[in-house]
């Protein structure tokens, strides 16, 4: 029994053309038997900036209370909202913090960077669980799936989808790779961010 | 060993906790209430580890009431539970954590709806329309799965949780004799006989 395994959940974050999307399962179990099917690891942390926090349960409280409480400072603090690549080093910093009792979770950053020039530009990062940060230019994968979801993204992303199209890409990745995992499933969220809005989708998946 | 089930219906929560106080292979008690009234509106069944249960359990209610005493209103389901899994959550990273699973169960006056969160002692923490812990669970999810129905009423309710321990006594090689069943509604918490 591993305690990354212990609860389940599955995140994925994908890279599109003028937008991205972050999507996770909707199980809390514990081992093998299902408590929820109505928990959700992806929490908004700006209009422009979601994460994802797949692993141990408790941890996933946790920590989206201390990322909202270290956001609300920053913003206090800096009176601007935070940038993707910023959050991803606070997300980073935070879990490094804790270096030797870590937070057993791995976390998916996804959001809409603003370059210099005023327009947007897709951003998504993932970190392992002491914040080694990983920035990919296609898509990130973590949670007790992720093995399987490296393999059908693998074969189901292309670059500078539109957000419908990336929507059902992500949408199938994410399905397709939970139905192989006992431990990820039982429904999903996909949300799709683009510049002028966000939007969300609740899936219904196999329930078994 | 111990069972715990609590499930929602239309503006209430059942809570039942078998009522065994067992010391390895002996029952030291029969009667004993395991289920904590915390605030007006507000239940919490707690199992586990012997010793630490009722140390965790009077630690919460004491702390809940404290606050009820320092203001004019008791905490909502929602923020006793936050506060509740905090509490666990802070231990499990201690010394010497508490080894104690709940079940929150709480009626909000102010938006006239049941609560009811399942708890670990990790301090994982889900909001959920039924649930269960101990080998009992395995027993009775599935049940619920197939029987629970949110509009239900409270003698509706009631049914479905007789049949959940019937189902754990009739299947579970160690079910418990005796359950407690306390209800909170809008009228407050009060206890029932099956």
């Amino acid at each position: 029994m591993s305690i990354m395994q212990m609860n389940g959940g599955s995140v994925i974050a994908m890279v599109g053309k003028d937008c991205v999307a972050i999507a996770s399962d909707l199980r809390l179990g514990n081992q093998s038997l299902g408590i929820s099917s109505k928990f959700e690891k992806i929490f908004p942390m700006t209009d422009r900036v979601y994460v994802g926090l797949p692993g141990l349960a408790t941890d996933v409280t946790t920590l989206h209370q201390q990322f909202r409480y270290r956001l609300n400072m920053y913003t206090i603090k800096e009176e601007r909202e935070i940038e993707p690549e910023t959050f991803a080093h606070l997300v980073s910093s935070t879990l490094y913090e804790k270096r030797f009792g870590p937070y057993f979770i791995e976390p998916v950053i996804a959001g809409l960077q603003k370059t210099p020039s005023g327009d947007l530009k897709p951003y998504i990062a993932a970190t392992d669980l002491i914040g080694c940060l990983n920035f990919a230019k296609d898509f990130v994968v973590a949670g007790t799936a992720s093995d399987k979801l490296f393999g059908v993204a693998e074969g189901l992303w292309e670059p500078d989808l539109e957000p419908e199209d990336l929507f059902e890409t992500i949408a199938q990745t994410l399905l397709n790779a939970v139905d192989r995992d006992a431990y990820s499933g039982w429904g999903a969220v996909v949300y799709v961010l683009t510049k002028d809005k966000v939007i969300k989708r609740e899936l219904k998946g196999r329930m078994d | 060993m111990d069972v715990s089930f609590a499930i929602t219906g239309k503006g209430y929560v059942i809570i039942a906790a078998d009522t065994t106080a067992a010391r390895s292979i002996i029952k030291m008690k029969s009667d004993e209430d395991k289920i904590k009234v915390l605030s007006p509106h507000l239940l919490m069944a707690y199992s586990g580890e012997p010793g630490d249960t009722v140390q965790f359990a009077e630690f919460i209610e004491r702390n809940i009431r404290l606050y009820h005493i320092r203001n004019p209103h008791p905490l909502r389901p929602q923020s006793a539970a936050s506060w509740i899994r905090r509490s666990l959550a802070d231990s499990i990273r201690s010394r010497r954590p508490y080894a104690v699973n709940l079940l929150v169960g709480g009626y909000d006056p102010a938006e006239h709806a049941p609560h009811l969160y399942w708890m670990d002692y990790l301090g994982t923490m889900a909001e959920v329309p039924f649930a269960a812990h101990g080998y009992g669970a395995y027993f009775a999810l599935s049940l619920l799965d197939r029987y629970h129905d949110p509009e239900a009423n409270l003698e509706e309710g009631i049914a479905t949780l007789k049949k959940c321990i019937d189902e754990v006594a009739q299947r579970l090689v160690v079910a418990p004799g005796k359950y407690k069943v306390k209800v909170v509604d809008k009228d407050g918490v009060r206890e029932i006989e099956l």
